[in-house]
């Protein structure tokens, strides 16, 4: 442990966001702000994200911290270890196993349950904003349910790209009310937003908290004639052979070959345990094994 | 249908020193329907002054203006509008129009604001317009590049496309050759003989007596030359 | 026939100045009120105060909701307020950039009212869209075009299909020629005396241009420093004006 208070921000300021989250809880998808703080850590690098960890942590918890899915990549171990200085929490890359679990970008794929809490890093929290600079006119907006404006960003998609070309941080109305930024998860794991888990959304810089309760209604936003569909790569993991995880695509060597891996690392690892092998799982293996060597 | 009592007009120009004009007192008028009225007296004497009341264009000084049961002088602006989309239609000397609308439109927009269906307004704006001699290639022009004639002849047929049971009518031949006048003749001879009441200025001797059954000289409604 | 439109005992000061005074008159359905006067004369205040965007010092603006009851829209509630400025209002401002998403394509521009008051199927949506553009003399091959690479006179015709698309029954219009080409404004004149036949509106146009007044209002009101100096039928007052201000104004109009 350190000299810091437990999980770094002070009692005060813990008191403040969790203040701020009950608020968002109570007010699905309504965006509270609140007084972020400044983290050792520069904004864009989840600074909400890890405010509301820090306000959320006790010393029974067990930690998970994931960037695109992935337990391994910079800013989850780097994260991971902040709290392990500040808080001295357990950390897992385990998701069964966590009871906290940090997120850029993805949802886990192995279902989350009620003793469980997923905190969202989120860059730009308002949906409207690429369309509606104002942030006085948004807050209206928000305020007397007028969404008109989010269905014409979906119609320009489709006049353009003749589908709605909008593949993550795909906007969703909860229940019935607010229309949120589920932030820059793929599409693909939006319907995964109806949960038994508590989901929690921290925007640092731009000082906004918002909150999903448990079993909470999230409607993703479409038309009639244009559905939303939960696509991912027409592929299996090469690795596990899962057919139903988001995949990332990995280029292999310079004559393009490349391989799709489940982007959760931890569930393609205990689907690796468990023997069930993809495509290329003998050919990952030997090439890692040269690189270890 | 139509009928004046005890109708006065001033004017005051109050950039010139306020002086008050009195041109019009005591002025009585009655038209009945079919009957066509010519209105006479010098020039400056107040015939285009009277007609202009009577359309509402100017404002009366006191007395009344009933037309088919409105009196334009006290009535509410809808009620003149009214009117004037239905009833009482006005053939001016001058043809004002907005720019670039072609000429067939411009005839057959009275007949659009009385609810006619848009090919059957053009169709009745055709016939118009070849009574009146002008050629076919000009009516999808604006008709602000046509001669004075033309645009006369332009504003007849626009003052003659919907049915009016009552009619004001300035000079209407002026400008006209003896065929084109003609027309515009037969067209009040009509418009007479289905009913309307109408009011005329006309210069011309021979058509006021050919289409008038009565005159009535404005001059005696000039304050001070009442006898 | 009820008014559609009662403006009663309409002021807005600022501090001692006088933004409008005193303003009353009633709107009829299908009718076209033109306010002029020059700069300072308060029509802007005025027409500002009337369409909701001012909050007036005294007074009523009593509107006839489609249920036929008249409500004060100085003292409705925010969202209903909104909610009208949407559907029966409408509102085309002098530049249209003021009124036009500039980064949303013209479809979308026109749509979007549609898709505020609920339309959920994009080909419906689009295909009205289409129409409107139309009558506006906007070709549909620029359906998907932004504002940005439209002509000035263009963007104020798609600030007008995007008003009209919900078929309002009242149409604020604040020099909706000013700033134009004299040959654009004529075609945009027009188009505008056609679609207020067509569609039954009724109009208030604020502007300083006679012409456009005599040409698209048929009843005018003449303001001078605050106050309605004449109102009558615009042919009446421009013809045989009564008001020193108003003869003044008619006589100034340089004639072509």
């Amino acid at each position: 442990m350190s000299d810091y208070n437990f999980a770094y921000l002070d009692e005060q300021t813990k008191r403040m966001i969790r203040r701020a989250i009950l608020k968002g809880l109570a007010i699905p998808g309504y965006q509270v702000p609140f007084a972020s703080r400044e983290m050792p850590m520069p904004y864009g690098w989840g600074t909400g994200g890890v405010q509301v960890s820090a306000a959320t942590l006790t010393p029974d918890d067990t930690l998970k911290v994931i960037d695109q899915g992935a337990d391994d990549t910079t800013n989850a171990v780097s994260i991971r270890k902040f709290f392990k200085k500040t808080a001295g929490v357990a950390t897992t890359e385990e998701t069964a196993q966590a009871s906290v679990i940090q997120t850029r970008h993805r949802i886990p794929e192995e279902d989350l349950r009620e003793d469980q809490i997923l905190v969202y890093q989120v860059p730009i929290p308002e949906p409207l904003r690429f369309l509606e600079p104002s942030e006085i006119e948004t807050r209206k907006m928000h305020s007397l349910e007028e969404y008109g404006l989010m269905h014409v960003k979906l119609y320009e998609d489709i006049a353009k790209h003749g589908a709605i070309a909008t593949s993550y941080a795909y906007p969703v109305k909860v229940e019935g009310r607010y229309v949120m930024d589920p932030s820059p998860i793929p599409k693909f794991d939006n319907p995964k937003m109806e949960m038994a888990a508590i989901q929690l959304f921290g925007a640092g810089r731009e000082q906004r908290i918002y909150a999903l309760p448990p079993y909470c209604e999230v409607v993703s936003l479409d038309f009639e004639d244009y559905p939303f569909e939960a696509s991912k790569a027409d592929h299996a993991c090469d690795m596990c052979g899962a057919t139903n995880s988001y995949l990332d695509e990995v280029i292999m060597d310079d004559a393009g070959n490349r391989m799709f891996v489940c982007s959760d690392t931890d569930y393609c690892a205990s689907r690796r345990k468990a023997g069930h092998m993809g495509a290329q799982a003998a050919a990952a293996s030997a090439a890692l094994k040269e690189t270890a060597a | 249908m139509i009928e004046i009592k005890n109708l006065s007009k001033t004017f005051t120009l109050h950039n010139q020193g306020s002086v008050v004009i009195p041109v019009m007192e005591a002025a009585e008028l009655t038209v009945a329907r079919g009957e066509c009225v010519a209105l006479t007296g010098a020039s400056g004497a107040g015939k285009s002054t009277l007609m202009r009341m009577i359309y509402g264009n100017y404002l009366a000084a006191g007395g009344s203006i009933i037309v088919d049961g409105v009196d334009v002088v006290t009535a509410e602006p809808r009620e003149i509008l009214a009117l004037r989309r239905d009833v009482l239609g006005y053939v001016s000397q001058f043809l004002r129009v907005v720019p670039r609308v072609p000429t067939i439109d411009v005839v057959a927009e009275p007949l659009l604001s009385v609810g006619v269906e848009t090919e059957l307004a053009r169709d009745r704006a055709r016939d118009l317009l070849a009574r009146l001699n002008i050629p076919e290639r000009l009516w999808s022009l604006s008709p602000t590049s046509f001669s004075g004639g033309e645009q006369q002849r332009v504003n007849i047929a626009r003052g003659f496309a919907h049915t009016y049971p009552a009619m004001l009518l300035d000079e209407p031949t002026a400008s006209l050759d003896a065929a084109n006048r003609e027309t515009v003749l037969s067209l009040i001879e009509e418009a007479k003989a289905r009913g309307a009441a109408i009011i005329g200025i006309f210069h011309d001797e021979a058509a006021r007596d050919r289409v008038c059954d009565r005159e009535i000289d404005v001059s005696v409604f000039t304050p001070g030359m009442a006898a | 026939m009820t008014p559609l439109l009662k403006v009663e005992n309409i002021s807005k000061f600022y501090g001692r100045r006088i933004g409008c005074k005193d303003v009353n008159f009633d709107l009829y359905p299908g009718e076209v009120m033109g306010i002029v006067g020059e700069s300072g004369s308060g029509k802007s205040t005025l027409l500002n105060c009337l369409a909701g965007n001012l909050d007036p010092d005294t007074g009523e603006v009593l509107f006839e909701m489609r249920d036929g009851t008249m409500r004060d829209t100085v003292t409705m509630s925010e969202p209903e307020r909104r909610m009208l400025s949407r559907t029966d209002w409408a509102f085309v401002h002098q530049h249209a950039r003021d009124g036009l998403r500039m980064n949303v394509s013209a479809g979308g521009n026109v749509g979007e009212r549609l898709m505020a008051v609920g339309a959920r199927h994009y080909g419906n949506i689009r295909d009205e869209a289409i129409d409107w553009l139309g009558r506006v003399e906007i070709n549909e091959t620029r359906v998907d075009d932004r504002p940005t690479q439209f002509s000035g006179g263009m963007q104020q015709r798609l600030q007008i299909a995007r008003n009209l698309v919900t078929g309002p029954r009242l149409v604020f219009m604040d020099e909706p020629t000013g700033g134009l080409d004299v040959s654009v404004q004529a075609r945009l004149l027009d188009l505008l005396r056609g679609l207020v036949r067509e569609m039954g509106l009724s109009a208030i146009i604020v502007t300083h241009d006679l012409a456009v007044v005599r040409l698209l209002a048929n009843r005018l009101m003449v303001m001078k420093d605050g106050h309605v100096v004449e109102t009558g039928l615009t042919d009446q007052v421009l013809d045989d004006p009564q008001h020193a201000y108003t003869q003044l104004l008619v006589s100034s109009v340089l004639q072509v």
